[in-house]
């Protein structure tokens, strides 16, 4: 009863949330309010019994982005102009509404046929996750099933998937830049900076 | 007593939002996004007992970590604009300039 409750409640204030970081103009203001979307969707995975989504939603949505976002703004810093007012209308408003409707109504289609939360007669139950189950443990030695897909049974795969990660990270660091070499003209002696 | 326990919670969750939302000046949103972050993890810690789960404990202990991250990295962008200069090269950069 009060889980329904509580997830009612979390789900209005994403709602909320949405319409607010819509219709927001100041980019701080709505910097942080992603950060409390995040927040938000991961008390619901927690409140759906999805623990560890939520670990990852939690320390992505709200810990990395916001920094990366913030990062971001430091570096736009005094340039946010409002590009929309000039921005040419090529369509007319109603258009883009009509294929969100569209759109959300084939998702809704396509939900129908999805089984149950945790029906256990749901394919992703009855396929290869029985195998796991029994032969993990004598297979890898390693005590949590996770685990042992994700680091046995898939390590090529998760090798793969860590160099992407690892990559990205890199290549993101480089664009927003760390200690910068100071500028030229600071310099003492400006003849020989010109020079060379 | 959980439930209204978890009631309370939720309420004070709305009030910050509230001020998240309408906050004149940017630290009203940086303490009431620091306040959602630290009811979210009382919320967890709730739930926790509410279904007798410890294991969320955890994650309500990650999350005061990473709450206490984006508050600073937000007000490190508040206050000096950027993130990687430290102070001592500021300092280092006001002794300079005199020359």
């Amino acid at each position: 009863m009060i889980d329904i409750f509580i997830n009612v409640t979390l789900l209005a204030f994403l709602a909320i949330t949405s319409v607010a970081i819509v219709r927001m103009t100041n980019l701080f203001a709505i910097v942080m309010l992603y950060g409390i979307f995040s927040l938000l969707s991961a008390g619901l995975f927690v409140v759906m019994d999805a623990p560890d989504v939520a670990f990852t939603e939690a320390a992505v949505g709200a810990g990395i982005s916001t920094v990366l976002m913030l990062a971001t703004l430091a570096l736009i810093r005094n340039q946010q102009k409002p590009y929309y007012a000039e921005a040419p209308q090529a369509h007319r408003p109603w258009l883009p509404l009509i294929v969100v409707a569209i759109t959300g109504a084939a998702l809704v289609y396509g939900t129908w046929d999805i089984p149950g939360f945790g029906d256990p007669n749901a394919p992703a139950q009855t396929h290869v996750a029985r195998y796991y189950i029994e032969n993990a443990l004598p297979e890898t030695g390693v005590p949590n099933i996770v685990t042992a897909v994700l680091a046995s049974y898939r390590g090529f795969d998760t090798l793969g998937e860590v160099t992407v990660v690892f990559t990205a990270a890199v290549a993101v660091l480089l664009l927003i830049g760390g200690r910068r070499p100071k500028p030229a003209v600071k310099l003492k002696d400006k003849g020989e900076q010109d020079e060379a | 007593m959980f439930i209204a326990a978890s009631l309370a919670i939720l309420i004070t969750m709305g009030l910050a939002l509230a001020r998240a939302l309408a906050g004149p000046t940017t630290y009203d949103r940086i303490a009431a996004v620091n306040m959602f972050g630290t009811k979210t993890v009382l919320l967890i810690a709730v739930l926790a007992f509410l279904s007798d789960r410890n294991d969320l404990l955890d994650i309500a202990l990650v999350y005061a970590l990473i709450n206490f991250i984006g508050v600073v990295a937000a007000l490190k962008l508040v206050t000096q604009g950027d993130f990687y200069s430290s102070d001592r090269d500021k300092r280092e950069a006001e002794k300079e300039e005199p020359e």
